[in-house]
């Protein structure tokens, strides 16, 4: 009478099983639960597309570059990133490898949003010569506004002292450890102190645009500076 | 250089504006391209193959031949070009390496022809990318051995000088260099298998009396048994302590691996002569004879494979552990699935799991041996998925461990790991030289007063050609974004070596924070600045107009003392 009992208990243990098993195939038939994590990935290459740029005329309409100036940018934007677009790793190495002593990864990160001016991740040929279009050969005007909005981490239309000091922190990481003077602490503070000074007319803790163009404008030092990179291309 | 992404630089010295409004000092003045050239094509005709490649990419390189100027020895006026009468294939290469910065070895090259070819192009073969170095330095490798094995069958005379000790090792370790090692070897081995085979012997049922049971033959031949095995034991002690004498470091020989099993295969001799017949320790004692049988481990000096198979073993460890912790695994999950499926029926031999861990583990190895088998259906049908998983569970990690076997059996024969662990940190050393070369140019340049603005102030053309020499417009523009990143933070880019002087020193004294000033103040600080050596060093130079003539005054000195 027990031994009965038992082999049922038996048989009733492989029921359970097979039920088990079933189930879990059901489940991942209907896409529930996935076995393998390659699945997620998979999808991200489909995605991966390759970008054309605008026709040579219609960027050359949009920007202040010659067709020759233009071709040369394009040679070399292509030879880095032979898909078309850059993405922030691909950025941030490429700028990396000019400052070799420090870490340029985060300045390099506020660069990349600059550029990316659509907001979409990745930065494309057009982002990339509107900017330097801008930097080369626009007015002092429109060099300032890039520059502000390179401060303006979140794009609200004022500096923060804690947006400028996350800047200038990015900054004094580019110069690495093996400095002179060495570099302290509050080194960052300090220079975001000093620049508050300058800028902020009204002493309201926020520097807007109108009151950066004024103090750059008034500044002989930036003025100048400006104008430093007018030839590179 | 960052010459890989030089295409990038004009990119990355406009993004300095962005430091530009930060900044409390002015900013140094641009380096000016004096033969603004338009970019041009030119022809490299390599063995009558001509590639084609703009000037600019070739000059990323300034260290090599192609980015120098000594391609103008292989500029042929006729044609307009330059001509090398190298190999095309390998050139493709080369040019690669401009082009994307990154150098690559083909397969099918052979090592010794495109070593030359990098050699004649003044390409160093570090730079290889990690894609083709492992490849690279295992064909340098095998070239390397095949050399030295070249070398060795020639000098295998005798060295002359050897003491009598060095003369003892090397007869034991390579016993075919004089026919005393040989006979020495060959006696040994005869030794060995002797002892084995005593013991082996020693067991078997000789032949009964008629009054008793079958005795062992050691019970029976108790003295000849006892005389072979002291004669053996006399022969390897007397080997051990050879060795011992002979061994150029004795405290690893007794770590080794080796002598270790020697001392295991002849203590239990000695041991069993200290102790006396006593019932006690009788049991201890046939534990000791067991590990008579480590004797037969000493044929592993005698042969090659062996070794090499322990190796293996050695080194699969990881595939080893996994294929057992599996088996663990599943002999736990269907011992317990058979235990509680053959628990109802009567006279179960499942009486508890670990009781059918036998059970499991004979049926996944697919032994059967059938003295435990399920009654139940439930059982049976458990049974039957056991054994059909046992197959697969070992099946899985054995072609691991043989591709293993057989890979380490080709690479390991000669090399060790650890030499190849040391040409990786050279190599990761001197790739980190390389990359460190460019910060170390910028630092080596400023000490020596290349800056360019001297350039504009006069203007005497052979000072414009001697240092145009020594650094490419490229590294000078890249010096010059560098310097604004110095102005912009206030702070000077210094060697490893100079910052740790100077934050000990920091450390000691209270150290007075210096304001910017740009008085001539700078001309006595900036000697501080840079490192204290015997050179003469240069002021940072002002930018600002009124002090032009300082600078002037101060780099014209250093003209002559310019570095070439």
């Amino acid at each position: 009478m027990l031994s009965a009992i038992w082999e049922t208990e038996g048989l009733q243990t492989v029921g359970i099983v097979v039920l088990v098993f079933a189930s879990i195939k059901l489940l991942h038939l209907l896409g529930l639960i996935s076995f393998s994590e390659d699945s997620v990935e998979d999808e991200l290459e489909l995605s991966a597309v390759r970008h054309r740029p605008e026709g040579l005329e219609q960027l050359e309409a949009q920007t202040r570059f010659s067709r020759k100036e233009l071709q040369i940018l394009y040679r070399g934007f292509k030879n880095e990133c032979p898909s078309g677009v850059v993405n922030e790793e691909t950025f941030k190495d490429i700028y990396a490898q000019f400052f070799p002593q420090g870490d340029a990864s985060t300045y390099a990160h506020f660069l990349f949003n600059a550029f990316d001016t659509d907001h979409n991740g990745s930065v494309s040929f057009e982002d990339f010569v509107m900017g330097l279009s801008i930097l080369l050969r626009g007015t002092i005007q429109e060099k300032l506004n890039w520059a502000f909005n390179l401060y303006d981490i979140n794009k609200d239309g004022y500096i923060t002292k804690e947006e400028m000091l996350d800047i200038m922190k990015a900054i004094y990481d580019m110069m690495g450890k093996c400095t002179y003077p060495v570099l302290k602490e509050e080194t960052p503070r300090q220079h975001v102190e000093v620049f508050f000074q300058k800028m902020d007319k009204n002493k309201d803790g926020v520097v807007t645009i109108d009151e950066f163009i004024d103090c750059c404008q008034n500044d002989e030092n930036i003025m100048r500076s400006m104008h430093l990179f007018e030839n590179v291309l | 250089m960052a010459a890989g992404v030089a295409a990038w630089l004009p990119f990355a010295r406009a993004a300095a504006i962005g430091w530009m409004p930060v900044a409390n000092l002015p900013m140094p003045v641009a380096p000016t391209e004096k033969n603004k050239r338009q970019d041009e094509l030119i022809i490299l005709n390599v063995s009558g193959r001509r590639f084609q490649t703009w000037r600019n990419t070739l000059d990323r390189y300034p260290d090599t031949l192609l980015g120098s100027s000594e391609k103008e020895f292989f500029y042929n006026e006729e044609t307009k070009e330059y001509f090398f009468d190298r190999d095309p294939d390998v050139f493709r290469s080369v040019l690669n390496f401009y082009r994307t910065g990154k150098l690559h070895y083909p397969r099918y090259e052979c090592i010794s022809s495109y070593d030359e070819e990098l050699a004649f192009f003044g390409i160093l073969p570090e730079i290889i990318g990690d894609c083709c170095y492992e490849e690279y330095k295992d064909r340098k490798r095998e070239n390397a051995e095949r050399l030295m094995d070249d070398q060795e069958d020639n000098k295998d005379a005798k060295l002359p000088n050897m003491t009598f000790r060095e003369t003892m090792w090397r007869a034991f370790e390579n016993p075919h260099t004089s026919t005393m090692a040989l006979v020495f070897y060959y006696v040994t081995g005869f030794f060995i298998a002797v002892s084995v085979i005593t013991n082996v012997v020693e067991t078997v049922p000789c032949g009964s009396s008629p009054n008793m049971k079958e005795v062992p033959c050691g019970e029976r031949y108790t003295v000849a048994f006892f005389c072979m095995d002291t004669a053996c034991v006399m022969i390897f002690t007397v080997e051990y302590l050879m060795r011992l004498f002979a061994a150029p470091s004795r405290y690893r020989f007794m770590r080794s691996v080796m002598s270790i099993i020697d001392v295991v295969a002849i203590l239990p001799y000695y041991i069993g002569l200290v102790m006396t017949d006593n019932e006690d320790v009788s049991g201890a004692f046939v534990t000791l004879r067991v590990f008579r049988v480590f004797r037969i481990f000493k044929f592993s000096r005698h042969s090659q494979g062996l070794r090499i198979l322990g190796y293996t073993l050695k080194s699969c460890a990881s595939e080893l552990g996994f294929l057992l912790f599996s088996l663990t695994m599943a002999i736990i999950i269907f011992a317990t699935v058979m235990f509680y499926a053959e628990k109802g029926s009567s006279s179960s031999k499942f009486t508890s799991i670990p009781a059918s861990f036998w059970y499991t583990i004979v049926t996944m190895t697919t032994l059967g041996y059938g003295d435990m088998v399920p009654k139940t259906i439930a059982g049976k049908i458990f049974g039957s998925i056991c054994s059909l998983s046992g197959v697969l569970v070992i099946a899985l990690p054995v072609p691991v461990i043989v591709s293993n076997f057989s890979r380490i059996y080709h690479q390991n024969q000669r090399a060790d790991k650890r030499r190849a662990q040391k040409v990786q940190k050279a190599r990761l050393a001197r790739i980190r030289i390389s990359k460190t070369g460019s910060s170390n140019a910028f630092l080596h340049s400023k000490r020596n007063g290349l800056f360019n603005e001297a350039l504009e102030f006069t203007s005497s053309t052979e000072e414009e050609q001697r240092l145009n020499k020594s650094t490419s417009l490229l590294e000078s523009q890249h010096h010059h974004l560098l310097h604004c990143l110095e102005k912009t933070t206030n702070h000077e880019f210094v060697d490893e070596q100079y910052y740790q002087q100077s934050y000990l020193d920091a450390g000691l004294q209270n150290y007075p924070s210096r304001s910017p000033s740009l008085s001539s103040q700078d001309g006595v600080t900036g000697t501080c600045c840079t490192r204290r050596s015997k050179k003469h060093h240069s002021p940072l130079p002002n930018a600002s107009a009124p002090a032009h003539l300082q600078p002037l005054k101060h780099t014209h000195t250093h003209q002559q003392a310019a570095p070439v």
